[in-house]
């Protein structure tokens, strides 16, 4: 037996490792066949997911605490704060349902990435102060270990928010709102505004808001892949699926006034394969819908919305897909470096590009002309009757500029709305700012 | 997590964080050298055990921590100096004289400790040369000294960009600014002169305008010792 041994080792030489050789394998194969036994043995184990019969290591697992409808910025928010505040490690398990792992459509990497804290509402300013916090700090929140640190290449140029007559007097109660709660906001007349920004026409311009720290805009795209990055090594499963459907258990139960209430629970969700009639039934204890533009599509897949109308079962969650277009241009003699992101008061907006002087821009349109969602196709004769105009208006040198390319992105109208699903919705404009502190909050 | 590693490098561990002290946060900006020398001991720990990950994580935290510790002054004031007993204590006496310029250069001052600096209503120069920490951030919060600051250096910060240099607009009264040797903004001649651009009265030190700018064939430097010409 020895010599046997003995001989193999000469034989092969530097391959052979001593203990090994008896099995004519060297270590590489055995740790790798000791990694597969034990994956093996865990996933037997109670808990774990196995089928004997086939693989299944695509579909989501049979269950999870909470199951998150959407991985866009503010999904992936929601997973990392449920994460990040569980008390024994490992407690929850969490599973994110994308049904686009390329992002193509989501909001959060069309965005135009701005943030600010000019708001009328304190609690968005709230929100959007601890927005700003926690991308400046984003390498202490983010971090894992190894990966380079992230670089949202933030802009902290500000925003200057225009207003009519007819307006000024809101926005000096809104900039006294923000003023209150922290965010740094100057107010400027139109001489101020000259002085300050000669490229600005002034004429029909009461009053202008400019944010001095804190505002600005960054990379949504750069934010998006740090989270999910630092989601994945938290421990949270992600699923390339669609939700299908919500299986739910309803319980007659008695309020405490003595009246007796049908209350629905969900406690299944099934999630249907990508490109594939397969659906994966996974039982879960909270359903997140952090579907953005598609909340309400998913919501009524919850039953949200049916039921007769006026009644709390038939109100229908007011979120709806609506297209809004973004525009790239270049001007060569356009604003410098100061510019800021601004917004007229037709609600034209703009905002420096890079160094070339490029710019992004668009609009709001009205009500009635609200372009239909079914597809992302750029409508360029909205540039030229809507956005163009009060553009030139109120910067001249915008007269000449050429159009270098233009994309479209859903927006999402919402409110909070609690019926045994918490939603988490964005808002229209703001968009990722706010998601990144929402679930923090909640 | 990856399956195990055939082989076992026990090298010395290079912690990911780099030395003790300031260098070592400043590598963080650049760890494409960390993963080419080879997984340490550490790493290697760190993808079987869970808690060798969190060791890690508080270690890099505590590293980040450090520097937030030498920026927090806890309620003193600002002309007593961060670095205990260094300055004699003459400095008491001079306790209502305004400061007029303040030479941080090579500090380890963050956003938090700019809070000292920005308390100074008369400060006229300001020099943060090789600041490892002050970046785009950092400079978005120096508009309050925009009614006295004349001068500022930000020469050789390796986190400005110019994003940050955008938001230098505030400062009306500036009248000389150093941005040269600035790694991290990507067109430093056309950096320098949109820069020129946004303050007019301003003394612009930086990169020279054609950095950057490529040659065109006929400008092709001619090489005089070679046989032939170019």
């Amino acid at each position: 037996m020895l010599r046997r041994t003995l001989l193999l080792g000469l034989c092969r030489g530097p391959l052979g490792r001593g203990l090994g050789t008896h099995r004519g394998g060297s270590i590489l194969d055995r740790d790798g066949k000791m990694s597969e036994i034990k994956k093996k043995i865990q996933s037997i184990l109670p808990g774990g997911d196995w089928n004997p019969l086939y693989d299944t290591s695509y579909l989501p697992p049979e269950s999870s605490d909470v199951v998150i409808v959407g991985g866009g910025v503010l999904g992936l928010s929601v997973a990392y704060w449920l994460k990040k505040l569980e008390k024994p490690r490992g407690a929850i398990r969490v599973l994110v349902v994308e049904r686009d792992h390329t992002y193509s459509r989501a909001s959060t990497v069309l965005s135009v990435g701005g943030i600010r804290q000019q708001f009328s509402v304190p609690e968005n300013v709230q929100l959007s102060l601890f927005s700003i916090d926690f991308l400046r700090n984003i390498n202490e929140y983010l971090a894992v270990a190894d990966d380079p640190p992230l670089d949202i290449q933030f802009n902290p140029s500000g925003y200057l928010l225009l207003a009519s007559e007819k307006g000024a007097a809101i926005m000096e109660n809104n900039v006294k709102v923000q003023r209150q709660e922290g965010a740094k906001v100057c107010l400027m007349s139109p001489e101020q505004l000259r002085n300050k920004f000669p490229w600005i026409n002034t004429e029909g311009v009461a009053l202008a808001s400019y944010g001095m720290e804190h505002e600005g805009w960054f990379d949504p795209w750069c934010l998006l892949q740090g989270l999910r990055r630092k989601v994945q090594s938290m421990g949270v499963l992600f699923c390339r699926g669609e939700v299908t459907r919500f299986v739910s258990s309803s319980n007659l139960m008695k309020t405490a006034s003595g009246e007796e209430v049908n209350v629905k629970r969900i406690h299944e969700v099934h999630v249907k394969i990508d490109q594939s009639l397969e659906y994966q039934p996974v039982e879960c204890a909270i359903v997140i819908n952090a579907a953005g533009a598609w909340s309400g599509q998913v919501a009524e897949l919850a039953g949200i919305g049916k039921g007769p109308p006026g009644t709390l079962q038939g109100t229908k969650l007011p979120v709806e897909l609506r297209k809004r277009y973004v525009y790239l241009w270049h001007c060569p003699q356009g604003p410098g470096l100061e510019t800021p992101f601004v917004i007229d008061p037709s609600g034209t907006y703009f905002r420096r590009e890079g160094l070339g002087h490029n710019y992004l821009g668009g609009c709001s349109p009205t009500e009635e002309e609200e372009p239909d969602p079914g597809n992302l196709e750029v409508d360029h004769d909205f540039f030229q009757d809507r956005v163009w105009p009060p553009l030139a208006q109120r910067v001249p040198a915008f007269e000449t500029l050429k159009v270098r390319s233009a994309w479209a992105g859903y927006y999402d109208y919402n409110t909070f709305d609690q019926n045994g699903v918490p939603l988490l919705l964005g808002r229209e404009g703001p968009g990722a700012q706010h998601h990144l502190s929402l679930p923090e909050q909640t | 997590m990856a399956a195990p590693k055939a082989s076992l490098h026990l090298v010395a561990p290079v912690w990911n964080g780099g030395t003790r002290g300031i260098g070592g946060l400043s590598r963080v900006v650049a760890p494409e050298g960390n993963q080419k020398k080879g997984r340490s001991l550490l790493q290697f720990l760190a993808d079987c055990f869970y808690d060798v990950e969190a060791l890690r994580d508080h270690l890099l935290r505590k590293q980040v921590s450090k520097v937030h510790q030498k920026n927090r002054f806890q309620g003193r004031e600002w002309i007593r100096p961060n670095q205990r007993g260094h300055f004699s204590l003459d400095f008491l006496k001079l306790q209502a004289v305004p400061v007029e310029a303040v030479d941080a250069s090579g500090c380890a001052i963050n956003y938090q400790g700019l809070d000292s600096l920005l308390a100074l209503k008369e400060l006229q120069s300001l020099w943060l040369q090789r600041c490892p920490h002050v970046d785009d951030w950092c400079l978005s919060r120096l508009h309050p000294l925009a009614s006295s600051l004349q001068e500022l250096s930000l020469a050789g910060c390796p986190r400005v960009s110019e994003r940050g240099l955008a938001c230098l607009h505030h400062l009306w009264n500036l009248r000389r600014l150093d941005i040269s040797d600035l790694p991290a903004v990507s067109s430093p001649g056309l950096t320098r002169i949109l820069v020129e651009e946004m303050l007019p009265s301003c003394e612009v030190l930086g990169a020279d305008w054609a950095q950057g700018l490529k040659l065109g064939p006929e400008e092709q430097p001619r090489d005089t010792a070679g046989p032939t010409p170019a």
